[in-house]
């Protein structure tokens, strides 16, 4: 019998259909059919200064784009930037956890977790809306620094966060890792081994479940994370219970990341700089623009132009909460990128789920995609 | 001693002798980028991956660029990873340009298959060996491949152009994706 599942199914996180071939309830054959979200990104950005593109990356994740133009810029942000986009990056990274593990108890029948995850993750997005104005999809981050300096008060907000966030994580462990019904559910379900999942490009918690020590946080530093402390969590079977354990630790390890940065935010200061110094490439502050004639040329030209890079190509991943996503820029020395290409973490994590589920019950289909954590909007681009 | 990606390009010839290997120059290219032969991207793989010394067990990715008035005028780009060796190596392939076809590397790195089907999609690059080469992003009946530059970006003629004088025009072919005329009428 041929199924299909979705593309309005509720636990397929949005528009994500997927042809069953089954014999009764095992699944022979799986094939995951996407494309329904497609925007075309890629094709828009190149019509689009890098700048402008923000906004639209903003619907993956808020650094790696910035960190791809800077790479071809050559051009790195200030030490207090570096600091502070850790530490919201971080935050972020709880936050899409939270998600997560909400949505993926959910689809299995554990309804409770989801309001506490979501009432944490509320509290990080109200962190959003007091920093860039926009609860998601803030568009805060830009090359070479931020939009404008962290509001007064922000480092005790996020502090008070991550000071309580432990106590929530026991919160969600106490219902359910000890959980009967959630260990018979995700415990020895979808596996992965370490060879396939290299063989299938998976990064991120779904690598980092199959026992495999690769985190781009730790390998291949950014924004200065090489100083700072923390743990690469690793499974050992690589199936949802290990994929969901590794994810809860990294939820620990985030508040462990974001208590540092927030210290080292403090030491630089609670105001300070917020861009760099390069007007080329980056727009002075507004109050240089109403006073200094030379901040007002730079502030137009980088405005109505945008700023030019060097003839070349450039590619940066981040670990996003998800897995690694890398930006590759073609430019030919004009404002607007020639080629702006997206290695989405969630796009190749789902070609792996034929692995996953064959030979195995419809229902562990549903357990698959949760511990997958995939996000059609990044898939389909 | 970590290995360096100028370390790969030496193995990469001493142990294709003869054929053409050329390191991408430019003022910005700031992945080590090597241009290898079209048909001979399988076995450059394979070597890459198998290798004791070098261990590229993964494909990052795999995508297209369209250098339009250039000559030859595709590029595909693969990014290797080498986990042990924690080290990023990018490969170039540069296709003819009337009839635009690569070779498969599904068969070195199972997870090529997407990234092959995406760039089909958008350039219309032919992998040949490709166990189902569709669409994967666009809906199958689509005309046209939609990130090639002399692809229009949308229905919708631009209005100011005075600032990219050197616009390609849409090809006729894909007039007849104009948008339906739609009728509003008061409720």
């Amino acid at each position: 019998m041929t199924l299909n599942m979705g593309p309005q199914h509720p636990s397929t996180h949005g528009v994500l259909r997927i042809a069953l071939e089954l014999d009764g309830e095992t699944v022979l054959r799986a094939k995951p059919i996407i494309g329904y979200l497609h925007t075309g990104m890629e094709k828009q950005a190149e019509y689009k200064t890098y700048t402008q593109s923000i906004p639209q990356t903003d619907r993956m994740d808020y650094l790696a784009p910035m960190l791809a133009a800077e790479k071809l810029l050559a051009i790195e942000a200030p030490l207090r930037v570096q600091a502070i986009r850790v530490m919201l990056v971080e935050l972020t990274r709880i936050s899409s956890h939270c998600v997560w593990l909400g949505t993926h108890a959910l689809d299995i029948g554990a309804m409770t977790v989801f309001f506490y995850c979501f009432r944490e993750r509320e509290k990080v997005l109200s962190i959003y809306d007091q920093v860039s104005g926009q609860r998601m999809m803030s568009s805060y981050i830009r090359v070479g620094g931020l939009v404008m300096d962290i509001p007064d008060g922000l480092l005790d907000r996020c502090q008070k966060f991550v000071d309580e966030m432990p106590a929530h994580i026991d919160e969600y462990e106490k219902l359910l890792t000890k959980n009967p019904i959630w260990l018979a559910r995700t415990q020895g379900v979808a596996p992965l081994t370490a060879a396939q999942a290299i063989a299938m490009g998976a990064t991120g918690p779904t690598l980092r479940g199959s026992g495999v020590d690769w985190d781009l946080r730790k390998k291949q530093p950014y924004s200065g994370y090489d100083s700072y402390e923390f743990e690469v969590p690793r499974g050992t079977n690589g199936d949802a219970f290990d994929r969901y354990q590794v994810r809860i630790q990294e939820m620990r390890q985030s508040v462990r990341i974001a208590h540092q940065a927030i210290a080292r935010v403090r030491s630089f200061g609670e105001r300070g700089e917020y861009r760099l110094r390069d007007f080329k490439y980056v727009l002075p502050p507004k109050e240089e623009v109403k006073t200094s004639m030379e901040a007002l040329i730079h502030h137009f030209k980088i405005v109505a132009h945008g700023f030019f890079p060097p003839v070349g190509e450039a590619y940066q991943a981040v670990e996003a909460p998800k897995g690694e996503l890398g930006f590759y820029f073609v430019s030919d020395g004009t404002p607007r990128p020639w080629r702006m290409k997206v290695r989405s973490p969630s796009f190749i994590n789902l070609q792996s789920l034929p692995t996953m589920v064959e030979g195995r019950m419809v229902a562990d289909v549903i357990t698959a995609i949760g511990s997958l954590d995939i996000v059609l909007g990044e898939i389909d681009r | 001693m970590a290995l360096t990606p100028e370390r790969v390009e030496e193995r990469l010839r001493a142990a294709f002798p003869g054929m053409s290997i050329k390191r991408q120059e430019g003022p910005a290219v700031r992945d080590h980028t090597v241009h290898v032969p079209a048909e001979k991207i399988v076995e450059v793989c394979t070597f890459l991956r198998d290798d004791p010394e070098l261990q590229f067990v993964m494909l990052s990715w795999v995508g297209g660029v369209d250098l339009m008035p250039r000559t030859p005028r595709f590029e595909v780009v693969y990014s290797l990873l080498s986990i042990p060796n924690n080290l990023r190596f990018t490969l170039k392939v540069a296709p003819n340009d009337e009839n635009p076809r690569v070779p498969t590397v599904c068969g070195v790195w199972p997870t090529a298959n997407w990234h092959e089907r995406e760039t089909y999609d958008f350039y219309g690059i032919e992998f040949v060996g490709h166990p189902d080469l569709t669409r994967i992003l666009l809906p199958d009946q689509w005309v046209g491949w939609p990130l090639r530059k002399d692809s229009p970006l949308g229905y919708q003629e631009v209005s100011f152009t005075h600032n990219t004088p050197n616009r390609i025009k849409p090809s006729p072919s894909l007039t007849r994706l104009k948008p339906k005329k739609v009728k509003y009428r008061a409720q």
